[in-house]
C-alpha cells in the first residue's frame, strides 16, 4: 500500500513552557495547511496544546534530562498529531471525570476531557518510559484537496 | 501575550478587567495573584471583565474555578462579565456555564451584587 502522507514533521524539545507554545503555534500553522476552518483551528491548536502541557507538566514534570516528541503528519484523510513525554506513564481509564458533580468544581483535570472533545479520535500509547497521546482529526475531500 | 489586569472600583464592586491569555504559567498566577490582592484588601465582591482575554486553556478555566471558589469561601461572591465566544464555548463544554454568575452588561451585573 502507497504511503498516504503528504506532509510530516517532527520536533525533539525540552520540558519547558516554551515548548508547549512553540508546540502549539506549529499545531495552529499545520491545522491551516490541512484545510481546516477558522473555528476548527483554535480547537485543534487547543487540543494539541493540552497534551503538550500534559507531556510537560504531568509527563516529564519539567525534567531538564527529559524531552517532548511533537510530530505533525497530513495525510490525504487526516491531521495526525502525535506527542510523547518520557514519564512514568498515564492511564487514561483512572482519569476522574471532570464533568461529575464532585469534581466540577476541581482547579484542573479538564485537559484530557478538552483533548477528547475538540479531536475526532484520541488514543494513548504507553512507551517504556513515558506516554504517547494520537490525536487525530478527519479531514474532508474538500480540505485534502486545498 | 501575557495577561494584563487592571483593577478599578464602581458602586463597591471591584472590576478586574483583564486582557491577553489565561494559560498555564503566568496568566494563571496573574489571575490567582489579583484575587488574592483583592480579597486581602477587604474586597470581597469581584467582577471578573474577560471582554478583552483572546485564549484560554484548561489551567485558565481550573484558574477561574478556583478564584470563584476562594472569593466564595471568603465570603464575597465572583462573577464574570463579557465572555468572548471561545470562552462561552469551553465554559458550556465543562458544564461550568451554570456554576458561574454570568453577566454581558457592566451595569447589570454591578447592580446585581448582593450589598
Amino acid at each position: 500500500m502507497a504511503d498516504s502522507t503528504t506532509s510530516r514533521v517532527s520536533y525533539t524539545l525540552d520540558s519547558t513552557l516554551d515548548s508547549v507554545n512553540k508546540i502549539e503555534q506549529t499545531a495552529e500553522l499545520v491545522a491551516m495547511r490541512a484545510g481546516f476552518d477558522e473555528d476548527t483551528v483554535p480547537n485543534i491548536s487547543m487540543a494539541v496544546r493540552e497534551a503538550a502541557v500534559n507531556a510537560v507538566l504531568h509527563g516529564n514534570a519539567y525534567d531538564p534530562n527529559k524531552s517532548v516528541t511533537a510530530i505533525f503528519e497530513t495525510t490525504a484523510e487526516d491531521l495526525v498529531i502525535r506527542i510523547a513525554d518520557q514519564g512514568t506513564g498515564l492511564n487514561p481509564d483512572t482519569l476522574p471525570d471532570p464533568l461529575a458533580p464532585e469534581n466540577i468544581l476541581r482547579g484542573s483535570g479538564r485537559g484530557i476531557f478538552l483533548i477528547r472533545a475538540f479531536m475526532d479520535e484520541v488514543n494513548f500509547r504507553q512507551l517504556h518510559p513515558g506516554t504517547e497521546l494520537i490525536l487525530i482529526k478527519h479531514r474532508t475531500p474538500a480540505q485534502a484537496a486545498s | 501575550m501575557s495577561m494584563k489586569v487592571s483593577t478599578r472600583q464602581v458602586d463597591g464592586i471591584t472590576i478586574l478587567d483583564m486582557s491577553g491569555r489565561i494559560t498555564l504559567g503566568e496568566g494563571s498566577v496573574t489571575l490567582r495573584d489579583a484575587v488574592r490582592d483583592v480579597l486581602a484588601k477587604g474586597q470581597k465582591h469581584i467582577l471578573l471583565n474577560l471582554g478583552d482575554i483572546t485564549y484560554i486553556d484548561s489551567s485558565g478555566i481550573g484558574e477561574l474555578v478556583s478564584a470563584f471558589t476562594t472569593v466564595k469561601n471568603a465570603g464575597g461572591e465572583l462573577k464574570l462579565l463579557n465572555l468572548t465566544k471561545k470562552v462561552h464555548d469551553l465554559l458550556q463544554i465543562t458544564k461550568l456555564y451554570t456554576v458561574f454568575d454570568i453577566k454581558d452588561d457592566e451595569a447589570s451585573a454591578v447592580s446585581s451584587f448582593t450589598k
